[in-house]
């Protein structure tokens, strides 16, 4: 077997673990790939580069793959994303004082108590004419729109009571200290860092927003997707492979320790540990504190990419853009997800793979075995935090209802 | 035109600020700092900026740019869009470039191919300099493995270097290679 040079780009961020578990462990080349790696320093260079042809395939933010396709920013160019790299991994973390007013100490917050502190907060600033600010790392990031979901179903009005600006995730700290910013919401190892720097107390996780949310994903230019299917698949293969062994604790140190490396996220290890581990320092010098599920990247089917995924996150961006709903553009956005490449690929594998390719977001309360094409799938519960379903039925009726 | 630069390395700002001087009616602004970035390219109302593709402020600017595009000075990514090819040689250089919307190709062209221009020059400079480094190293360890034997096996240094160069000709290796074995075995024996 020959094998395929595939060059993926990427940031920094612990969620690019797969693809360099895939080359580091070997899965890749036991697919005939050969993965080269290539490390940037913001999401607008990593698309630039697949955009242009430097890569094959990214680490990319979801919401930014629909952007791209939609043509948001800059000219339309279609994007593919046949596999989601993980839900969730991200957290809010507030200035000390901030944090302080807003969630008790010494745990992670409740989403719909600290949203009611903070809500006192941010009138009090505004009334101040000093509005709390949120650095995010992304206009067209998750982390965005599950702050703006957040801060929005609390009663806080994005960009009229508070402000959200972007931020650099490895500033963030220095953001936070210097008071540039209130609060961030970022992925991992950033709000570790700033915690060990004592320039933030982390109260929320993401996961606690949205249980399931779309995080980042592998995206391709659309034409890649059938020019290389046989590579695209035999990387997806590779992939979920990657995902098996990243979730298992037997593991855990030593991909902590591969991620770590200078030519990946160049950084500590015992902080990517912790958040591969599901375990939270939540504040300097406090107890590191479990919370399951904190980064999801493999079970329950974690890297299908659900057509109703990319209908949410378009559903946010017509919110949070004030665009008009445009049912052509939502059926553009729901292309970009590719389930049938997804399937393709692992159909006869051990994998499961669900039956439907759309389901109704934030539905499910307890465990709930589904219908499965191969093998058998069992959900656990993806509520958002405040109890509204996502029926990708119909987008409009959703989007009004969360007026 | 106002052209601002913005690199965190000050000194390739500088070999690109000195490359656009050779225009006529450009006035450059060079700014190495993250803190106040957007701020200060307020203040500098640029008509084309120059960004390198590794500077993690990149996603900051653009988001400033669409912000700005929905308030008063539209500002587009690249010269034209449809001019790949400019594109991607920039992409190659490690450069990206803004542009006031409305400015004429043919005045941005020239502009661009110069900063790419330089950008490339820049990065041949760092190749040469990484090379130069890594003879300069590979220099000083041999000549402290020379140093070596010639304390512990009483040789002269000319017999200290014939030894290396011999056991590098028997192995296959570089003459460098067989002294970092030698200085890193020396401080396994406990040496300095």
């Amino acid at each position: 077997m020959t094998t395929q040079e595939f060059r993926i780009g990427f940031l920094p961020l612990v969620d690019a673990c797969l693809p360099i578990l895939a080359q580091e462990h070997g899965f890749a080349e036991a697919e005939g790939l050969s993965l080269k790696l290539v490390r940037d320093m913001s999401w607008a260079t990593v698309l630039d580069r697949l955009l242009y042809g430097h890569t094959d395939a990214a680490h990319l933010v979801a919401p930014l793959a629909i952007a791209t396709t939609l043509g948001r920013g800059r000219p339309a160019r279609p994007l593919a994303v046949p596999f989601v790299l993980g839900l969730n991994g991200n957290a809010i973390t507030m200035r000390p004082d901030l944090a302080a007013r807003v969630a008790a100490s010494g745990k992670l917050g409740d989403p719909s108590l600290a949203g009611a502190s903070l809500a006192q907060v941010a009138r009090e600033r505004l009334a101040a004419g000093k509005r709390l600010r949120f650095g995010v790392v992304h206009r067209y990031s998750s982390h965005n729109y599950m702050l703006r979901y957040w801060l929005a179903g609390c009663g806080i009005q994005p960009d009229r009571d508070v402000e959200i600006t972007t931020i650099a995730p490895p500033f963030c700290a220095d953001a936070l200290e210097d008071g540039e910013v209130d609060a961030i919401c970022v992925g991992e190892p950033w709000n570790s860092v700033a915690v060990e720097r004592g320039a933030g107390e982390i109260v929320l996780a993401t996961a606690q927003i949205w249980r399931r949310g779309v995080e980042k994903v592998l995206a391709l230019r659309e034409p890649v997707i059938d020019e290389r299917r046989e590579a695209v698949e035999a990387l997806i293969r590779a992939l979920v492979r990657a995902g098996a062994h990243f979730v298992d604790p037997a593991n855990w140190q030593m991909n902590a320790r591969i991620l770590a490396r200078p030519e990946y996220l160049d950084g500590h290890e015992d902080l990517i540990l912790r958040a591969i581990s599901d375990r939270i320092l939540l504040r300097q010098h406090g107890e590191v504190v479990r919370y399951s599920d904190f980064m999801f990247q493999y079970r329950e089917a974690a890297n299908f990419p659900w057509v109703s995924q990319a209908e949410w996150l378009y559903t946010q961006m017509v919110r949070w853009d004030g665009l008009k709903f445009d049912p052509a553009d939502a059926a553009r956005a729901a292309r970009v997800f590719r389930p049938d490449v997804y399937r393709n690929a692992l159909i006869g594998s051990g994998e499961p793979l669900p039956g439907a390719s759309s389901k109704v977001e934030g539905s499910l309360h307890q465990r709930t075995a589904v219908t499965a094409q191969q093998g058998s799938i069992t959900l656990e519960q993806n509520r958002f935090f405040d109890g509204r379903t996502f029926d990708p039925a119909n987008l409009s009726a959703y989007l009004a209802s969360l007026d | 035109m106002r052209i601002a630069i913005i690199d965190e390395s000050a000194s390739r700002a500088i070999v690109i600020r000195e490359g656009l001087a050779a225009l006529p009616d450009c006035e450059t602004f060079v700014v190495t700092q993250r803190l106040g970035l957007v701020a200060k390219i307020e203040e500098i109302g640029p008509d084309v900026v120059l960004m390198d593709l590794g500077n993690p402020s990149r996603d900051v600017l653009e988001e400033y740019f669409t912000v700005s595009r929905a308030l008063s000075r539209p500002i587009a990514m690249f010269v034209d869009e449809s001019d790949d090819e400019a594109i991607v040689a920039s992409i190659d250089a490690g450069v990206s470039a803004y542009v006031v919307d409305g400015l004429s190709a043919h005045r941005i062209r020239p502009l661009l191919d110069l900063a790419i221009g330089r950008f490339n020059a820049f990065a041949r400079l760092q190749t040469d300099l990484a090379k130069a480094q890594g003879a300069l190293a590979e220099r000083e360890a041999i000549d402290k493995a020379k140093r070596i034997l010639m304390t512990s096996r009483g040789f002269s240094e000319p017999q200290a270097y014939a030894e290396l160069r011999k056991t590098a000709m028997n192995q296959g290796r570089r003459i460098a290679d067989i002294a970092d074995a030698v200085i890193t075995a020396q401080q396994l024996m406990g040496g300095a």
